[in-house]
């Protein structure tokens, strides 16, 4: 069984994606469980393989059994390990909350394929993160941004629309972008198995100076940038976000750019080796750590004077997902620790921002920061979530995002860039601003102002809200996720 | 025999925990005052007999702490009882007891709402206290630090008023902005500092003694922990206190003359004697920048005093004030200007909770809040205004009252460290003290009451009136038998070679 896991992560998930749309027909009572027991299979397969692949055990399997250069290949570590347990969680978490939601939200007939195209983006993220092909990255990613513009383009409003519109034309150039720097890879290599790419690198160090290898790379990450909304690439990011069904929102919002910000972190170790970064073109790593601090520092600066909730977190992820790339770009053991705890960690908090502001449009129609006085009167549980999410958002100790930001401060500490430091505080100090700017309305409302949130949600929505909100408490006191981290690191080869 | 097994390794868990428990029976009696507020009483009393028998425990010699979770290598939550803590510990948890008493008159005289939330985020603030009182590393009193920041909000935008919206801003703005710009990089540079094996412990003596980081980076990470600090007072960091006087008098009273301004004071010296070490800051010089600005905070913070008309801030700028002695005595590096500092903790607490006490008293009973208002006050309320004047004699630093001591010792460790400017620091500053306490005290005793007023004596209700007779005859006794709380500080600045 465990043999055949990675590729039973990716199918399970995708064959439940093409049966729903005809089971529906059958019996409509059938998408629900399916969709949830499709989900719960990952999610177990994931975890499962997590815990196995600790203490440098990667798992590797070849798709049909052709030899690896041949064929497809899949490899789980410590470091995809990670991430696919985020997908997995993220999206059973998603279709267990969304019942509610999308019965608000979206007319019946779309319902059954709305679960559809969620599984099959479900299929895509995992596919990117688990394959170990390069091109079959590729088409992973092909898959993931397909069924995202669906799943943006459902919203209710017509600017949904528009916003799923814009992110296909950008996304599409995003997708070119990488394709022509897999192109350029293979017509130097001629290879698609990262393995075998890498092994070429670390044989041959005078690849880096070729000019085709590095216009590969430069596509590659520029590409990668505009998926993962990277500033000042985030343009299609805050529409998409906002105007969104609020279930896609919580799971492309807690997963798509962090998927492709993983894909960067793949591309660095596994396929063109770290080298690339230090001798090969410094002046990509120069770039990409500016504008991980101008995504840091302006991200939650635009967040403070936004009024819709859903483009607050929009623009705060914005600032997120640049200390995922800091952490990379510092190459050095606790900068990496930092960067690759927070994709767990900003899933945790993001996700239950989310859950937050989807019931919030359950409840009043739209997501106004404004609507949320009074939520602690009306709903204590949901205004806790907020408040632990929040407080792990400005790196509170005790949180999660405190030790993201602690291993990043510190890594920029040991390897001299002492301007991070300041960078990051700036970011927590702004993050502050907005996040106290919920809370008072949450829980300091004037009393004569009458709460439009009526009541709490039901469980199915609650629950999911509070497992993320606890996991930023969890991660933040009990220190797995560092531990995950570190095994992570020592399988990429950084030394400890 | 089991609670002493128990209070060896979870004693300031289980003084922590007390506070918690009481929260939920708070939450829990929100329907019922009585209950509510005898909850309330009792888990003071029970928090403030587990210090004791903490202290106890550690004057025999009892090493008590352990560690609670280890976030990152040489960062964890943990706890461990030592002289500054427990002093600490003592003042905050004692005085609760009687700001419980002094609160339940108050509160009700005044039919404020919202009190279960009141009480709940008083049980909390204690908690942080003490979970930072024996806090054994740097990170776990930021922890506590930043609780203690963000529980006191409520209390401080209690009314919900425009003015309480604007106060309780610039209260938040000012500690957790401060905490987040200058002590967090501090946490990342004295953590670096360790090199291959980080950590953030208190060890009596410093813990960077023998650090090999340059003098450029630890110079910057004292003057940066310290500017985080910012629940000290010290100029110009200051104008939180002033505005957090919106809260209710219990408030202001036990958090902003004890809890949380002692928290940061409490901080700094931590900073002082377990992180850096004297030896370590005579060497690197900076501590010479915080004498100037404690000393220039004394007289300045004094001079403003001096022109308010209204009783609470004119009482919170004394504060800010006295805060900087204690900054004063850790900065001059002097074991006897230490234990003064220290020492300080302890006795301001008690007279400034006394003033508040007497201010708070003076509102509920007349509805006075000006120091022009109080003519004759002393015939109408004369227990409560010894008990102001006791408070004042105390700040002023005469006899018979508590602070007169740490003021004595403070003299001393001035000319041991032969900084005679600061000498006249102290004396410009005692007449400045003197010039604006003693005019009140005239006021009320000698002053007529003003034509139209009612003269008969009319006291607050006598929770009040209790609660600031026990500080003021703690202020005095303390004058008389300071040693429980001057044998700690010696221990903390190893005045008599009693380093612990």
């Amino acid at each position: 069984m465990l043999q055949h896991l990675p590729v039973l992560t990716i199918m399970v998930p995708m064959f439940a994606g093409l049966l729903v749309p005809l089971l529906a027909r059958v019996h409509a009572g059938i998408v629900r469980p399916l969709t949830i027991g499709a989900l719960g299979f990952s999610c177990f397969a994931a975890i499962h393989m997590l815990l196995h692949v600790q203490g440098g055990h990667p798992i590797e399997y070849a798709m049909g059994g052709w030899p690896i250069p041949t064929g497809i290949g899949y490899r789980v570590d410590g470091l995809n390990a990670m991430v696919l347990v985020m997908i997995a969680v993220i999206g059973l978490l998603t279709a267990l909350w969304m019942r509610r939601s999308i019965e608000d939200e979206l007319p019946a007939a779309a319902r059954p394929g709305y679960h559809a195209v969620l599984l099959l983006a479900c299929t895509g993220f995992l596919g990117i993160t688990i394959t170990a092909d390069i091109f079959n990255l590729y088409v992973f990613l092909e898959i993931a941004s397909i069924t995202s513009y669906v799943l943006i383009a459902m919203g209710r409003r017509r600017q949904a629309l528009y916003a799923g519109y814009s992110y296909l034309i950008v996304g599409s150039i995003g997708a070119t972008f990488i394709l022509l720097g897999i192109g350029h890879l293979y017509m130097r290599t001629g290879s698609l198995a990262m393995a075998d790419i890498l092994a070429q690198f670390q044989a041959n160090p005078d690849l880096y100076g070729m000019s085709d290898v590095r216009m590969a790379f430069a596509f590659l990450v520029v590409g990668l940038a505009i998926k993962m909304a990277l500033f000042p690439l985030h343009g299609w990011q805050p529409g998409a976000y906002t105007h969104a069904p609020s279930a896609s929102s919580l799971f492309i919002a807690a997963t798509s750019t962090k998927v492709s910000a993983y894909a960067l972190y793949r591309i660095v170790f596994s396929v063109f080796g770290t080298e690339v970064l230090v001798s090969g073109l410094p002046p990509v790593r120069d770039a990409l750590l500016a504008m991980a601090c101008a995504a840091i520092v302006l991200g939650p600066l635009i967040a403070i004077s936004q009024g819709d909730l859903k483009r607050l977190l929009a623009y705060s992820s914005v600032g997120q997902i640049g200390y995922i790339v800091l952490g990379l770009m510092l190459l050095d053991e606790r900068g990496l620790t930092g960067g690759i705890i927070h994709f767990w960690n900003h899933a945790a908090a993001k996700g239950a921002l989310f859950c937050v502001a989807g019931a919030l449009v359950l409840r009043t129609g739209a997501a106004r920061v404004d609507d949320l006085a009074g939520l602690g009167r009306r709903a204590p549980w949901t205004a806790s979530a907020v408040t632990v999410a929040g407080c792990s958002m400005v790196g509170v100790p005790l949180t999660a995002g405190f030790l993201s930001k602690w291993y990043l401060a510190t890594g920029a500490l040991a390897t001299d860039r002492l301007y991070v430091v300041p960078v990051l505080l700036a970011s927590s100090g702004l993050t502050a601003v907005y996040v106290w700017r919920i809370l008072q309305k949450v829980w300091f409302a004037p009393a004569d102002v009458e709460p439009r949130v009526g009541a709490e949600v039901p469980w199915s929505m609650r629950l999911p809200t509070l497992v993320l909100a606890a996991a930023c408490l969890v991660f933040g006191i009990a220190p797995w996720s560092v531990e995950f981290a570190r095994d992570a690191i020592a399988a990429l080869g950084i030394a400890p | 025999m089991i609670l002493a097994i128990d209070l060896i390794t979870h004693g300031p868990l289980l003084s922590i925990g007390i506070c918690l428990v009481g929260l939920l029976g708070i939450v829990a009696a929100r329907k019922a005052p009585n209950v509510r507020e005898g909850i309330s009483l009792t888990t003071a009393i029970a928090n403030f007999v587990i210090v004791l028998l903490l202290h106890a425990r550690f004057r025999a010699g009892a090493d008590i702490g352990g560690t609670l979770v280890e976030i990152v290598p040489g960062v964890s939550l943990a706890f461990r009882v030592d002289a500054l803590g427990i002093l600490f510990a003592l003042v905050a948890s004692g005085l609760w007891i009687v700001n419980t008493l002094y609160s339940i008159g108050y509160m009700r005289a005044h039919h404020e709402p919202r009190q279960t939330r009141f009480y709940s985020c008083f049980a909390i603030a204690i908690a942080a206290c003490m979970g930072a009182a024996f806090s054994s590393n740097l990170f776990s009193m930021f922890a506590f630090y930043e609780l203690l920041t963000i529980c006191t909000y409520p209390l401080v935008i209690h009314a919900e008023t425009p003015e309480a919206r604007a106060g309780a801003k610039r209260y938040v703005t000012y500690l957790l902005g401060a905490s987040i710009c200058f002590l967090l990089p501090a946490l990342f540079l004295i953590w670096s500092a360790g090199g291959s094996n980080p950590t953030l412990d208190f060890v009596s003596g410093g813990l960077l003694a023998g650090s090999e980081a340059s003098h450029m980076t630890l110079g910057a990470a004292f003057l940066l922990a310290v500017a985080g600090l910012a629940k000290c007072g010290v100029m110009p960091f200051h104008s939180w206190l002033p505005a957090a006087m919106v809260a209710p008098t219990p408030v202001s009273a036990l958090l902003h003359a004890v809890a949380v301004v002692k928290m940061g004071v409490f901080g700094v010296c931590r900073i002082v004697f377990y992180v850096f070490g004297v030896d370590l800051l005579a060497e690197l010089g900076v501590a010479d920048v915080l004498v100037v600005a404690a000393c220039f905070t004394i007289v300045v913070a004094s001079l403003v005093a001096l022109v308010q008309d209204n009783l609470k801030r004119r009482l919170a700028y004394s504060t800010i004030s006295q805060l900087s002695y204690i900054l004063l005595g850790a900065a001059l590096l002097a074991p006897a200007a230490g234990l003064a500092g220290v020492a300080h903790i302890g006795f301001h607490a008690v007279s400034k909770i006394t003033l508040f006490f007497a201010a708070g008293a003076i509102y509920v009973a007349l509805h006075k809040t000006k120091v022009s208002e109080l003519d004759g006050v002393g015939r109408r309320m004369p227990i409560t205004m010894t008990a102001f004047a006791i408070g004042s004699l105390s700040m002023i630093g005469l006899p018979p009252a508590a602070a007169a001591v740490s003021k004595w010792y403070l003299v001393e460790g001035a000319i041991d460290a032969g900084r005679f400017a600061v000498l006249v620091v102290i004396v410009i500053s005692a007449l400045l003290n003197a010039a604006y306490f003693l005019p009140i005290v005239w006021r009320a005793f000698f002053n007529p009451v003003p034509e139209g007023e009612e003269s008969g004596r009319h006291e607050a209700p006598w929770p009040c009136v209790a609660a600031l007779s026990i500080t003021a005859l703690l202020t005095v006794g303390l004058f008389f038998w300071p040693d429980i709380i001057v044998d700690l500080a010696a221990q903390v600045a190893g005045y008599g070679g009693g380093a612990d």
